[in-house]
């Protein structure tokens, strides 16, 4: 639900990253914050419980500078993954304009990602959203842990299990080390930019 | 999914919320979307809080409350307060998709700030209710 103040020049986008517990969505946002340090006015909101889990969401404000004469000023969300946190994930979602889908490529979590996939499929629904419709990137989180020989979901075990229906762009990733974290963040800014711009016309 | 105002709908508000809130001595007031969209603010001049965040965990917090107000059987809590030593934050639901959120020093007595909140909630309200939020 982005707003458009034709009064300040503004369109405000609201992005949520969604995806299973200790997924890297958290980590991707101080990656960001980080890298755009001396972009970024303000801090990085986060809400978390002492085991550094995030308990409500995190919140990141991102300027991107003008598009058709207006200011897009993107705040960026996390949802919390755990299972037991559905009904704060669902109040998160709340007007979300964009998605990153962030699924964790360890073999172990392949349940997982699926059941979380499905689970932002049913808390879409009940904003009256489709899974197929909103702008959505998925990406495949921690690859970098190939090198010390955990053991991955193959790429395209991934895409058959999360991407068959969808379609959508997807990206392989590492939040911890920066890889494809811009890239991830970049394409779903575009995707939804033109999606709104679409519906206004 | 979008929405918007016009220009003469956010020169109304904003002359309410600085008619109302601003001039009674209201530190700082903005009005926001259940998603934490700001749609407008206005302050003294002399604070500088970071709105977009404070938009954020408003909408968040209000989200929460609202949940806990199902549970025990309420609709909703149409508003809430919250006392500090100097600041305070009164929240109060217009209806059924945006919040105002006017935050005052103790200068102010609540009872006289929640008349003008109300005042000035009636007439954000015959702006609002022009507009289709999706």
């Amino acid at each position: 639900m982005a707003f458009i103040n034709p009064k300040k020049k503004e369109v405000q986008v609201k992005i949520v990253y969604y995806g299973p517990g200790r997924g890297g969505k958290t980590t991707n946002l101080e990656y960001i914050y980080k890298k755009f340090r001396e972009r970024i006015k303000t801090e990085m909101v986060t809400i978390k419980t002492h085991g550094d889990r995030t308990l409500f969401f995190d919140f990141l404000p991102f300027d991107i500078g003008k598009v058709n004469g207006y200011d897009i000023k993107i705040q960026l969300y996390t949802v919390p993954g755990q299972v037991k946190y559905n009904a704060t994930r669902r109040l998160v979602l709340r007007g979300a304009d964009g998605i990153v889908f962030v699924a964790d490529a360890m073999a172990v979590r392949r349940e997982k990602n699926i059941l979380s996939l499905k689970n932002l499929q049913e808390n879409l629904a009940n904003y009256k959203k489709s899974i197929f419709k909103i702008p959505i990137v998925l990406q495949y989180n921690k690859i970098d842990l190939a090198e010390q020989g955990i053991p991955l979901l193959p790429i395209n075990t991934l895409e058959e299990d999360l991407n068959d229906k969808l379609k959508t762009p997807s990206f392989k990733a590492s939040a911890l080390v920066g890889t494809n974290v811009v890239a991830t963040m970049k394409k779903i800014i575009s995707m939804t930019i033109s999606s709104i711009i679409k519906e206004l016309r | 999914m979008s929405y918007t105002l016009g220009q003469k709908q956010l020169d109304t508000i904003e002359g309410v919320l600085q008619q109302d809130l601003i001039d009674i001595g209201v530190r700082c007031v903005f009005l926001i979307d259940m998603a934490g969209n700001i749609i407008a603010n206005r302050d003294n001049g002399k604070i500088k809080h970071d709105v977009y965040s404070l938009a954020a965990l408003a909408a968040g917090n209000f989200g929460a409350v609202s949940a806990m107000a199902k549970i025990i059987g309420e609709g909703e809590f149409s508003l809430l307060f919250h006392k500090g030593k100097k600041e305070n934050i009164h929240f109060n639901k217009i209806i059924s998709d945006f919040l105002l959120i006017t935050i005052f020093s103790n200068d102010i007595s609540l009872g006289f700030l929640r008349l003008k909140v109300n005042e000035a909630v009636e007439k954000i309200k015959q702006v609002l209710e022009t507009i289709n939020v999706p």
